[in-house]
């Protein structure tokens, strides 16, 4: 690589060719703040909070300047400073600045720069922006007089997920980012994956809150409330703690949801053992009878609306399971309902998810049976968090817990659906077994894990060759797609993802600061505690969880039943007609 | 009215995809695209931006930033005759919001709408170029200069 010799505040630092100022600054050890900067997502230097002083007439913006042999830049100068700071409070002037209300109160990257560049006032006075917050959807809240209009939503919804419908309105002061045509966000083809909302650098966008509803269960004497947290939330929920990314927090998350008065604390880890069982014995019978292939995976529900929106020829694809979380909900308001001697209508199922297109999944009106939703108030990672403060509990030091019996057991393979490939190789560790009738040791499908747009594999199953693919991000997932319509790729089975690396990284987690992200990727480290996880539990096969083998001799039968079908599976509806 | 892809406006449909077909591919080819549009349109509704969209593949909201960020984009029917009264420094230092005020009265119209029976649109404008002969208007091409507002209802007459 071609490196590049510059001076940065005196410090003699090397760079690669091509490189921005903003980069090699940090090579130096060098902060120069941002805040329209979103690493490979969003590079525009709109903000011109990153001004540094290259010797050139006027003060460039650090994070799109490339650095070039013998170039003096300075970062520190009263100018630079100065110019900073204007730019920060002429952008405060006209911000909606109830900070201590908002929901990225003490989370928010403009407050940090407030407080960092030392901003005491706001000298300009003039309009400041107002309007009526976005709630048409039940997943999504936009809230533009919170905007700062830094696009890193517009980028993330247009080049990572290649969905679009949000973008800049209008002109000048007036300009907003929204939807077209004056459309709310819940009425286009918006797929709830919440990417905007990880991206987001104040609270201008935010999850719809459900802490309230759960909190009513909680104190209603009358109901049986109860919880299952999915995969990826016990490898996130500490950072909300201020623990380092990565720490895996299970037994205290299980210790903590058990002090909020949940009545029972079961895991959707449970629900994708089931999961791996249904979808598993569904691609079987599809490989042998000749079904629709290649069959896709129809966990996450950013995904499926996606699907349905932009590629419905391919819902028959889509494996009729629904995803853990409503195939547990369905559960314990019928087995577990009928053992505990339980009327279902009294019981409140609460999913904590790292996603909030589980809001608008839990809402969908196939998602009950008999008249009985299978999952009644869905909230996020963060909301949890926010739940557990509220509720006074000192998360960091509470003692592990375990989970409750039976719906709260699980293995390996359910850990691994928090990132993308688990699904994959959960499901293909059961196949394999099944096919080939023996306790196979070799688990470990290491070509679909990590970070890479699109992952293929071919695996030799019981002497046939099945060719597996997948994505994460339904950016990648349509080139994906686009490559199986042309007929250019013979895949079986296909796993896709709607967020870029999985749950782990949903919409739902603790949001990263783009300076954070700078310094490391969250879908590695936070995926490297799910496989961790994974390695720690004693059984990593789905099939062989005893609850699981429970769950069908007592009361299911076998996998594909017609008991599972009724709560397990679920269709899809063409939504081709909304855009 | 409704816009009937299939029905009424059919032709204009034709007419637009003709353009996108000679323009297609070419740089920047979005803006000559949706300034034909509205030749043939009128105006921009939503289906003929979603038309444009699906065709140059990109998204809706593309080409819908587009079109309210130019003042030249209009995404409602305009009148039979568009009215402009120029507000830029010379033609307002000269009077023409009295102008403006006075079409306004005279027309029953709010500037930045169209009027009832569909005849005219009343809007204010930026600098129209012709400073010499402030206050001036434009009545569709036709240019109005030195006006008095007792001129204009004389000159909508005419209309």
């Amino acid at each position: 690589m071609d490196m590049v010799n510059l001076t940065i505040d005196g410090v003699q630092v090397q760079a690669p060719a091509g490189s921005t100022v903003l980069e090699a600054a940090r090579l130096a050890g060098i902060h120069i703040p941002t805040l329209c900067y979103l690493k490979d997502v969003n590079q525009i230097g709109a903000c011109r909070m990153c001004v540094v002083d290259t010797g050139a007439r006027a003060l460039s913006a650090a994070c799109v300047m490339p650095v070039s042999e013998g170039m003096k830049v300075r970062t520190n100068t009263a100018a630079v400073r100065e110019a900073r700071k204007v730019n920060l409070e002429l952008i405060l002037s006209a911000h909606d600045r109830k900070c201590l209300t908002c929901v990225r109160n003490k989370n928010c990257e403009l407050q940090t720069l407030a407080e960092n560049l030392g901003v005491r006032d706001i000298p300009f006075e003039g309009a400041v922006n107002s309007y009526e917050p976005d709630l048409s959807s039940p997943s999504i809240e936009r809230d533009a007089s919170k905007c700062i209009q830094c696009r890193r939503c517009v980028a993330t919804c247009h080049n990572v997920q290649g969905v679009g419908v949000i973008g800049q309105v209008n002109r000048g002061f007036n300009t907003i980012i929204a939807p077209a045509f004056g459309k709310g966000i819940g009425e286009v083809a918006c797929i709830n994956c919440g990417q905007c909302v990880m991206a987001c650098p104040v609270g201008a966008l935010r999850e719809k809150d459900s802490t309230k509803e759960v909190f009513d269960a909680l104190n209603d004497p009358e109901k049986v409330v109860i919880v299952q947290p999915a995969p990826a939330v016990r490898v996130a929920l500490g950072e909300e703690f201020g623990m380092p990314m990565g720490t895996r927090v299970t037994g205290k998350m299980a210790a903590a949801l058990r002090r909020m008065g949940f009545d029972k604390v079961f895991d959707t880890n449970f629900g994708a053992d089931l999961t791996i069982m249904e979808e598993g014995y569904e691609l079987i019978h599809r490989i042998q009878e000749g079904g629709v292939l290649p069959m896709i995976t129809s966990c996450s529900p950013g995904w499926i609306k996606f699907i349905e929106h932009n590629f419905p020829e391919f819902l028959p694809n889509l494996s009729s399971c629904k995803s853990p979380h409503q195939m547990l909900g369905a559960i314990i308001k019928s087995y577990y309902a009928k053992t505990a001697g339980i009327d279902p209508k009294k019981i409140f199922n609460v999913s904590v998810m790292p996603c909030i297109a589980k809001k608008f999944e839990s809402k969908r009106e196939e998602m009950e049976v008999n008249g009985v939703r299978d999952v009644d108030a869905v909230i996020t990672t963060r909301e949890l968090a926010r739940m557990i403060k509220e509720c006074g509990i000192d998360f960091v030091n509470l003692p592990d817990e375990s989970f409750d019996d039976v719906l709260g057991d699980s293995t390996g393979a359910g850990a691994i659906f928090g990132a993308t490939g688990g699904v994959m190789e959960a499901a293909l560790r059961t196949v394999a077994d099944v096919l080939e009738g023996k306790d196979l040791q070799d688990i470990d499908y290491t070509a679909v894990r990590g970070i890479e747009g699109v992952k293929e594999a071919t695996v030799t199953i019981a002497g046939k060759e099945i060719k597996v693919a997948v994505a994460h991000g339904t950016g990648n997932a349509r080139k994906l797609m686009e490559r199986v319509k042309n007929g250019e790729a013979d895949y079986t089975f296909i796993e896709v993802m709607g967020c870029p690396g999985g749950c782990v990284t949903g919409g739902g987690q603790p949001i990263v600061s783009a300076q954070k992200r700078m310094e490391c990727d969250p879908r590695q480290v936070r995926a490297k505690a799910i496989y961790e996880e994974d390695k720690d539990m004693p059984i990593r096969k789905s099939h062989q969880n005893p609850s699981i083998q429970k769950l069908y001799k007592e009361y299911l039968g076998e996998p594909n039943s017609h008991l599972a079908h009724e709560l397990l599976h679920t269709h899809y509806t063409d939504r081709s007609s909304v855009r | 009215m409704p816009i009937d892809r299939n029905g009424k406006d059919k032709e204009k449909f034709q007419q637009l995809q003709a353009v996108i077909d000679d323009k297609k591919g070419m740089p920047g080819a979005l803006m000559p695209i949706m300034q034909n549009a509205q030749e043939i349109f009128g105006y921009l509704p939503i289906e003929v931006q979603q038309f444009i969209a699906d065709e140059l593949n990109i998204t809706l909201s593309e080409v819908y930033g587009v079109a309210t960020f130019y003042a030249q984009f209009v995404l409602e029917p305009q009148g039979e005759h568009v009215i402009g009264v120029c507000l830029g420094t010379a033609c307002y230092v000269k009077g023409s919001q009295a102008v403006l005020d006075k079409l306004s009265e005279i027309l029953h119209c709010p500037v930045g709408k169209t009027t009832e029976d569909g005849k005219f649109t009343l809007n204010a404008t930026r600098c129209l170029g012709a400073c010499g002969l402030a206050p001036v208007m434009m009545i569709g091409d036709e240019v109005y200069g030195r006006l008095k507002p007792d001129e204009v209802e004389g000159i909508l007459a005419k209309y």
